[in-house]
């Protein structure tokens, strides 16, 4: 079932969902952590700009804009199936 | 202790802090700088009483928001030196952190790192009106006893709960003893540790919502706000109807108050004692004061449509969807807002750049702001428009003036782009850009926020710009009514003489040439000869300097000083104005149009010099401004007359 995809929010869909897992940038985790990104949050993407970057997710009840780069740094994990 | 009870407000951006400041102060606030920075620091005075009924006064500092402690851009840096240094004379006494209710677990980690911080903390649970299951006293209860701290449900808003806020914080608060992370771990550990934590604290107080798919009015906005086409058509239709607005309501006011200053003046003239002092306070003071305040109507506009846009929730989705587009230029989606500010004045839109928190992205901002046609310039593209086209000709549904115009705030846009691009590549880049940032929920505007706002902005422009433009109506008074001594009698004599002999000259025209000033605006006039500037263009540059719309008055100083009759309008007068050696009108399609460049470009501003020397700490980047936009000026003004000459 815990199947470990090396996948990013970056290259998430839009209205796909996810689990954060990890930071790949210890710097940028730091900024995205105390955004409320946390290891375990679930992530949907809401939005993506018009040229394509940035995206906007939608975590820990609110929405949170942030750059394709920015969003590759967080790796994700698919949702448990129930 | 300090007699007067310190209060900080703390919490993150949007958490309704202001609001909540608002609420508590009234009008008893104080906005000015921190010292060393130029963070806007708030400060208010409230009255609040104890259980005795005893009134206390107290002392509130609305500290900038901070997602943590952790400082990331000037703003969060204040804020936390505050609140970790015993020393700064704004440590507070007590902190009151404003938590958004409808997303608790995210606004619970700054207030975990407030209580370790061992001050008497206070929750101001705010919104708690939209909260649902929270808002019960048990829950609240139950919080309130983890965190060890008084939690006070409010809504700022609705001003619910205002009152126990206020007793809480005239009370005795034991700071908690609580803890949430490990000592010495990683910073990013920390963090992690420190969401754990909270989990633990809140999970059976908060509900999941995370699975509530049901699209709210923020979603279906967003749909169309964010849309790939839509979005930025209207964007486009909203800079469209706030410009619009600006220039059409506010034309107004500003005739108005003209109008009010012509009175002021003639009555002076009528009333007051002939002699210098009358003459300095009606041709100095008064009339380098009403082109100050006549540009009042307009900032205010400004600020009150860009205090709706933010307030709203939609400045964040400009940024946001012209992020991409702005980034290929070295600038940030939220130098969309210094650059539309810049419409307005270049002083406040620089200060807007505060919430960039890269470096180089703020810098280049700053930089280029000026170049956006402001306000001040448009009484002097108006003027020269009606010189070089004086009959208004239009081409059907066009009319050439307008065209003329929006032409002119094109060029300064693509100048700033242009500039940004250069500098991107000559600017060296210390940190990495970012541009993580929260998309708050949309909300109707709150009016009083926005109210005041323009009032504080009005006050800054009045203030700081107000100053220097008067100071230079003064001195260009001064230095246009004197000559080295003996020249004005000699030109009086020769005056009577030429009476006598039917043969008047122009004594007002002779004794400026005469005066100070004629003789400054001739020893430029070679450097500005290749432009098509003759010397009384050159007096106005030179004063120009100081603000651009001092430009029209000291046209109106220069072609009126003396003239008696006063019977024709400025614009006549410099109509008629005729080139010695040629014949020609001075002001030629040529020399009006590169005029009109030249103020497009040139960095005739000392307010936005000096705020660019204190967002920048260095008079380093206001010279460099100075120096690239006069170049850009001088080079433009130059192409454009050569071209248009023959």
């Amino acid at each position: 079932m815990k199947k470990k995809i090396n996948f990013t929010l970056a290259n998430m869909k839009l209205g796909e969902k996810a689990i954060i897992d990890s930071f790949t940038d210890q710097e940028m985790s730091l900024k995205l952590l105390e955004m409320g990104c946390a290891p375990g949050e679930i992530v949907k993407i809401k939005h993506i700009a018009p040229l394509g970057d940035p995206i906007a997710i939608s975590v820990s009840g609110y929405l949170l804009s942030l750059r394709k780069k920015e969003a590759s740094t967080v790796l994700v994990k698919p949702l448990p199936e129930d | 202790m300090n007699p007067i009870l310190k209060i900080a407000l703390v919490g993150n951006p949007n958490s309704g802090k202001s609001t909540l400041f608002n609420v508590l102060t009234g009008l008893n606030q104080k906005t000015g700088n921190f010292p060393g920075v130029t963070v806007d620091k708030k400060t208010g005075t409230t009255k609040l009483s104890n259980e005795g009924g005893q009134t206390i006064p107290a002392f509130i500092i609305d500290l900038p928001g901070t997602y943590s402690l952790q400082p990331k851009s000037i703003d969060e840096e204040v804020a936390c030196e505050i609140l970790k240094n015993k020393n700064n004379p704004d440590y507070p006494d007590k902190i009151v952190v404003v938590v958004d209710a409808t997303n608790l677990k995210r606004h619970l980690f700054l207030v975990t790192q407030l209580i370790e911080l061992e001050l008497p903390v206070i929750i101001a649970l705010n919104m708690i009106d939209q909260a649902g299951s929270l808002n019960t006293k048990a829950k609240i209860d139950l919080l309130s006893e983890r965190l060890g701290i008084p939690v006070i449900p409010v809504s700022a808003r609705k001003q619910i709960g205002i009152d126990s806020l206020k007793k809480t914080m005239a009370s005795q608060v034991i700071p908690s003893s609580k803890k949430f992370v490990s000592p010495d771990t990683n910073p990013a550990a920390e963090s992690i540790e420190r969401y754990n934590s909270i989990s633990v604290l809140v999970n059976d107080i908060i509900q999941q919502n995370d699975n509530n798919d049901k699209p709210t009015i923020t979603q279906r906005l967003d749909k169309i706000l964010t849309h790939r086409i839509w979005g930025f058509v209207i964007f486009l239709v909203v800079l469209f109807f706030i410009f619009q607005s600006i220039f059409y309501i506010a034309s107004f006011p500003m005739k108005w108050i003209e109008e009010m200053f012509l009175h002021f003046s003639e009555w002076g003239r009528l009333y007051l004692p002939k002699g210098e002092l009358t003459e300095l306070l009606i041709n100095g003071v008064l009339a380098g004061l009403s082109g100050v305040v006549v540009f009042v109507p307009q900032i205010a506009l400004l600020f009150g449509f860009i205090g709706i846009l933010e307030d709203t929730g939609y400045m964040a989705r400009v940024s946001f969807i012209m992020d991409r587009v702005m980034r290929k230029f070295g600038l940030n989606g939220r130098s969309v807002i210094p650059l539309i500010s810049g419409v307005a004045c270049a002083v406040p839109a620089i200060m807007s750049a505060r919430t960039i928190s890269n470096w180089k992205e703020r810098l280049v901002t700053i930089l280029i702001t000026p170049l956006m046609s402001c306000s001040a310039r448009l009484p002097v593209y108006t003027l020269l428009i009606s010189l070089i086209f004086p009959n208004g000709k239009s081409m059907g549904f066009f009319n050439i003036e307008g065209l003329v115009l929006l032409s002119m705030y094109l060029i300064g846009f693509l100048a700033a782009l242009a500039a940004a691009l250069t500098m991107k590549f000559i600017i060296k880049n210390r940190e990495k850009s970012y541009f993580i940032m929260e998309l708050p929920v949309y909300r109707s505007p709150r009016w009083n926020n926005v109210l005041y706002t323009i009032y504080e902005k009005v006050k800054i422009f009045l203030l700081d710009a107000g100053k220097v433009i008067i100071a230079v109506s003064i001195i260009l008074w001064v230095l246009s009514s004197h000559a080295p001594s003996g020249k004005f009698e000699k030109i009086e004599k020769q005056h009577e003489q030429d009476l006598a002999t039917n043969h008047p000259t122009n004594v007002a025209a002779e004794k400026l040439k005469a005066s100070y000033a004629g003789i400054l605006g001739k020893a430029i006039e070679p450097a500005i000869a290749p432009l098509g500037f003759d010397w009384k263009i050159g007096i106005a540059l030179i004063t120009s300097f100081a603000a651009r719309e001092v430009f029209v008055g000291t046209m109106a100083t220069i072609y009126s000083v003396g003239d008696t009759k006063n019977t024709q309008s400025i614009r006549e007068k410099m109509m008629a104005e005729k080139n010695p050696v040629t014949g020609n009108p001075v002001y030629s399609k040529a020399t009006g149009l590169s005029l009109m460049i030249f103020f497009a470009f040139a960095m005739q501003c000392m307010s936005t010099l000096a705020v660019v020397k204190r967002e920048t700490k260095s008079w380093k980047w206001p010279v460099v401004q100075f120096v690239y936009m006069g170049c850009m000026a001088y080079g433009a003004s130059f192409i454009v007359y050569t071209l248009f000459k023959i």
